[in-house]
């Protein structure tokens, strides 16, 4: 449906787009995402023809934008701009209306039609009709916005940040009308900013980074740690959502680089708890042994750190042992990270108390790098995880060579 | 109600509220005359054209001499009551011309400055913000203090001259086929300064004819002729029937450029058909009334709080009431004991009204 070809835009002295190419096939939801001033808005005023491209060719519908007269372009593609002027005290009603521009002559004064009236039904906006828009809420106007591009029955809709500036609630609705759009045939390309959101109701998902594609297809594959680094210029980490099934990206600011591993003990979410935390202390992590499926396990997949797993309910078997022992071993520092163990983590105690004799007996100032800390640390309900920092603080004493200034 | 029937009912209205105020209006003067003849004098002068000639006209400057070609209308007159021939020629010599005139340059520049508000989605924006007003008063100007003459005189003078500035600042605003109105209006502004220097320097070199120049500038429908209106008419009806053909466009464009354009709007053609046609059908009003300032300005503003902003509805009754309010200023301006220039009259009534407004809050935006 769409076809991005080669596109090169530069507005006054910068490049904006430098080489993008993308397609849209008919009927998908395409959601650009990347960071502030990666080119998302741009790419879509090329789509809908408020831009035309240096080089390159934008092709909808197997014509090229540029040919394509401003009421041609506009029967073909929808737009939701992310801001408009509304403060004009027009109704409604006379604001969807005006997406009926493209189908009506100049001449034509006529008002109010069927194709009104689904738009204003389909977004739930028609008890708003007669209210002058200036006096709506924000989420009402997007909607709004949003019924002006349906009342213009074209088969492709292009929405600049649908989502920004509205609540939780707003954001989900507005998505998933516009994912209903989708589902009924209608082509969509949307920038949205929030990551969790794009990737939740969009088919594919484009990563745009300094004017040119750097990812394009499905949310999981692009939303991958590497691509997000690359393109956001700071650490994420991507973890599944239990919630909606979808990715969800946590950006953690500058994650320092720390040469020491550290080994945690200790499933649920204590060990969840810990585990982020000293990965997000720029740790090299690992956790186990936990029981196949917990959310340290998945939590340790998510951030390509190791999990030692074993069958829940099951006694550990000895391979299983042996690695975790070898973990342990490796360790700089081990976490505990729980006070009522599962037989996995009670597994992983026994490894815990060979590897402190084994330690002892070899070298004596070896038994100080191993911390032992009840869940919860200090002061916390027992069971409770323990705070971040308090977690890091303590690795970051066992430290050999600790300063305690870091 | 659809905005066609919503346009119609409240033009009717006021289209008749324009013939009250006209009909009064050739009632009051040095002379009284009874009403019925009034009413009956301004059928008698109610003329339809039904021809098209030409004349030559020469056009001099200092002792040269150069045939120019103008268009002439002929008419015929639907209406012959009988009216007492003194009140006869009051009425429709001395007193309907200068309404008629006052009613023509009142419905053109409430029209521009409808189209001007819009365009440039600022309330302050008016008729002569692209330096029409200030090109007009040069060519005026120039021809009341320079060795000139051409057809029309100044009048052609002061069209021309308007039509060349609105060119100018167009030109001076556009690169690579765009016009973002920001430039427009700033370029404008500028222009405008620029020639207020000429102007000045014009009235120092005026002389004697110094009084005439600024009693021009004020703005003033004193000695209006027929002839002025046959001009000025078919001019305004032919322009404001095309802005009315654009305003579906202009509801658009005051979503804003990108919106517009996304709508299905060429906005740049749209923007350029605007402009040059507010300019035409400003320069007409202005080259015939001198500057009259706050017609263009605060009739659209009342009639957006009356019928709100769909142009549609907006632009016709705006057109009708700047008639009106100009009919009764200019009555208002000749009716004392000295006459006054309507310019003197339409600012003195239109800035406190304009201050009450914005007081009251209800100008938020447009």
């Amino acid at each position: 449906m769409i076809d991005v070809d080669g596109v090169h835009l530069a507005l006054g002295e910068t490049d904006v787009l430098s080489g993008v190419d993308c397609s849209v096939p008919e009927g998908e939801f395409v959601g650009l995402v990347g960071p502030n001033g990666a080119g998302k808005t741009t790419l879509l005023r090329t789509i809908n023809g408020l831009l035309v491209p240096d080089a390159g060719t934008v092709i909808v519908d197997g014509d090229d934008v540029a040919d394509l007269g401003s009421k041609a372009l506009s029967r073909r593609v929808a737009t939701v701009p992310q801001t408009t002027s509304l403060e004009f005290a027009f109704t409604v009603e006379q604001v969807v209306e005006m997406g009926r521009t493209p189908h009506r002559s100049r001449l034509d004064w006529t008002d109010a039609t069927a194709a009104v009236e689904r738009a204003l039904a389909r977004t739930e906006t028609s008890h708003l009709a007669e209210r002058h828009v200036d006096e709506i809420s924000g989420g009402e106007r997007q909607r709004v916005l949003l019924a002006r591009a349906l009342a213009q029955e074209a088969p492709v809709l292009v929405l600049d940040e649908p989502t920004a500036s509205l609540d939780v609630n707003h954001q989900v609705r507005v998505l998933e009308l516009v994912r209903d759009l989708v589902d009924d045939g209608r082509t969509v390309v949307a920038a949205i900013h929030d990551l969790d959101l794009a990737a939740r109701y969009c088919d594919r998902l484009a990563l745009l980074h300094d004017g040119r594609i750097v990812a394009a297809d499905a949310p999981e594959t692009v939303l991958s740690p590497s691509n997000l680094a690359d393109a956001f210029g700071t650490t994420v980490g991507v973890t599944e959502s239990e919630l909606t099934g979808s990715p969800q990206v946590t950006a953690v600011a500058d994650r320092p680089e720390r040469d020491a591993r550290v080994h945690v003990v200790g499933g649920g979410r204590p060990g969840a708890r810990a585990l982020g935390a000293c990965w997000r202390a720029g740790f090299d992590v690992s956790v186990g042994v936990v029981p196949t499926g917990d959310v340290a396990a998945t939590l340790a997949d998510d951030l390509d750190a190791t999990a030692i797993t074993a069958a829940p309910f099951a006694a550990v078997d000895r391979a299983t042992r042996a690695a975790v022992h070898d973990r342990l071993v490796a360790a700089d520092v081990v976490v505990l990270a729980t006070d009522d163990p599962d037989p996995a983590s009670a597994a992983a105690l026994e490894e815990c108390e060979r590897v402190v004799d084994w330690r002892a007996g070899v070298e004596d100032d070896a038994v100080a790098d191993l911390h032992w800390s009840p869940a919860g640390g200090a002061g916390a309900e027992p069971g409770a995880p323990a705070a971040d920092a308090a977690v890091v603080d303590a690795v970051l004493d066992e430290l050999p060579g600790a300063t305690g200034d870091d | 109600m659809r905005p066609s029937a919503r346009a119609s009912l409240w033009s009717g209205g006021l289209l008749a509220t324009l013939a009250g105020a006209a009909v009064v209006s050739a009632a009051i003067g040095p002379v009284s005359v009874d009403p019925v003849v009034v009413a009956k004098a301004c059928l008698n002068a109610i003329g339809v054209p039904t021809g098209l000639g030409f004349q030559v006209a020469p056009a001099t400057v200092g002792s040269a001499s150069l045939p120019v070609p103008v268009p002439v209308l002929d008419y015929t007159y639907p209406f012959d009551l009988a009216v007492p021939s003194t009140a006869e020629t009051i009425v429709r010599q001395l007193r309907l011309p200068r309404i008629a005139l006052a009613a023509v340059v009142g419905f053109a520049l409430a029209s521009a400055g409808v189209v001007m508000q819009g365009f440039f989605r600022n309330p302050m924006a008016d008729p002569s913000i692209v330096g029409v007003s200030s090109g007009a008063a040069v060519g005026a100007v120039a021809t009341i203090a320079l060795p000139l003459a051409l057809p029309f005189g100044l009048q052609a003078a002061a069209f021309a001259g308007a039509l060349v500035t609105a060119f100018a600042v167009y030109v001076i605003a556009t690169t690579d086929g765009r016009t973002p109105v920001a430039t427009l209006l700033l370029a404008g502004i500028a222009v405008q300064t620029f020639l207020g220097a000429v102007i000045s320097y014009l009235l120092l070199q005026s002389g004697e004819s110094l009084e005439q120049a600024v009693y021009w500038l004020m703005g003033h429908l004193r000695n209006s002729s027929w002839g002025e209106v046959e001009v000025t008419l078919p001019l305004a009806i032919l322009a404001f029937a095309v802005l009315l053909a654009y305003a579906r466009d202009l509801n658009v464009m005051l979503l804003g450029e990108g919106d517009a354009q996304a709508l299905g709007i060429e906005v740049e053609r749209s923007k350029r058909i605007l402009l040059a046609v507010s300019s035409v059908i400003t320069a007409a009003a202005v080259a015939v009334a001198g500057v009259i300032g706050f017609v263009g300005l605060i009739v659209p503003h009342v009639m957006r709080l009356l019928v709100g902003p769909d142009h549609r509805v907006l632009l016709p009754t705006s057109a009708l009431a700047g008639a009106t309010f100009l009919v009764l200023t200019d009555t208002v301006a000749r009716a004392g004991p000295v006459e006054l220039p309507v310019g003197i009259v339409t600012a003195a009534v239109g800035a406190p009204f304009f201050l009450y407004l914005l007081r009251r809050r209800e100008v938020h935006a447009l």
